[in-house]
């Protein structure tokens, strides 16, 4: 007779390890409290009670160290880039990077011309889910927030995650 | 006092400060030695006639055949306005600070001598403020080129002839 038996009768669940730990990670999508330029306001609009991120369960953090996605909501200038890859070293495994907006993707409107720009900040951090926009609205970081949540949904802790 | 009586008093303590004038143009300025400006600032700041306590903006200009400094001066107290330009050669320019008259020229003339290559003599802390330390070239000098990489990262996508 082991000690579990009839103590909890019908409310246990039997699930996998990987659904269980992903349905965990994706339903707490903590995001690193930073805004580079305009998309910054929209990242905030998003955040506030009209579009209310947190019904998600993404809620912004103050510190690197307890965040495990990072929106990159801005023009990314080669000065910032360092400090963004710093940034993102600091938080803590798994961890994810929404790129939002033109200028995080690709360089934006400073693609030809812009020399202090980075012509997307895929070239310092692995980005899982590009958001299109100048600015895109808080609809489409919201739905970026979905995709990502889609992805994390598909991984598996058998298979590690590329660094 | 209006500008034209300004630039009189300027002519008749400065003869040989002063280049010319234009008083025509759609902003009225005084072209300036660049040897006499420290006299000129310290005397429309400190007579008692002109008060020049604020220096609104400075700002530099490539004509590629010579380089501009601009400067645009305000009175708090009389609440009129001057604005002051000195010519300098494309070759090494170089002009006393005014650092010393208005303090607020410290960041200014950072930010000229960061995009312009231009040497402001007796600045007390003459490097760059917006483009990283690191950074080589002026990127405002109309013969700038972008360099290919910044620290192994690309810098221009885009190559010559692709429209």
């Amino acid at each position: 007779m082991s000690i579990i038996e009839n103590k909890f009768r019908d409310n246990v669940i039997i699930t996998s390890a990987d659904k269980f730990m992903n349905w965990a990670r994706l339903s707490s999508l903590w995001p690193i409290t930073f805004g580079i330029a305009c998309c910054a306001i929209e990242m905030m609009a998003t955040a506030a009670s009209r579009y209310d991120q947190d019904r998600l369960g993404v809620l912004p953090r103050p510190s690197p160290r307890q965040s495990d996605l990072m929106i990159v909501a801005g023009t990314v200038t080669f000065k910032m880039a360092s400090r963004i890859k710093r940034l993102y070293e600091q938080m803590p495994d798994p961890k994810y990077v929404i790129a939002m907006g033109c200028c995080a993707t690709s360089g934006g409107p400073y693609w030809k011309h812009g020399y202090h720009v980075m012509k997307g900040v895929d070239q310092v951090v692995p980005v899982d889910v590009y958001v299109p926009g100048c600015p895109p609205r808080p609809e489409s970081l919201l739905e970026g927030f979905i995709k990502l949540q889609e992805k994390i949904r598909r991984e598996s802790i058998a298979t590690t995650q590329a660094a | 006092m209006e500008v034209g009586e300004v630039f009189k008093t300027l002519e008749s303590n400065f003869p040989d400060g002063v280049k010319s004038i234009d008083i025509e143009g759609f902003d009225p300025s005084a072209t300036i030695e660049a040897s006499s400006l420290l006299e000129i600032c310290s005397f429309l700041k400190s007579d008692k006639k002109l008060k020049f306590t604020s220096l609104m903006c400075l700002s530099g200009v490539d004509f590629e055949e010579k380089m501009e400094i601009v400067y645009h001066l305000h009175s708090l107290h009389y609440n009129h306005k001057v604005t002051l330009k000195v010519e300098l050669p494309r070759e090494k320019p170089a002009l006393p600070s005014v650092v010393s008259i208005w303090i607020g020229a410290d960041w200014h003339e950072r930010e000229v001598f960061d995009l312009y290559g231009i040497h402001f003599e007796g600045h007390p802390n003459l490097k760059r403020i917006l483009l990283p330390d690191d950074w080589e070239g002026f990127p405002l000098r109309k013969d700038h080129v972008d360099a290919e990489k910044y620290r192994g990262w690309t810098i221009r996508k885009v190559k010559e002839g692709y429209e």
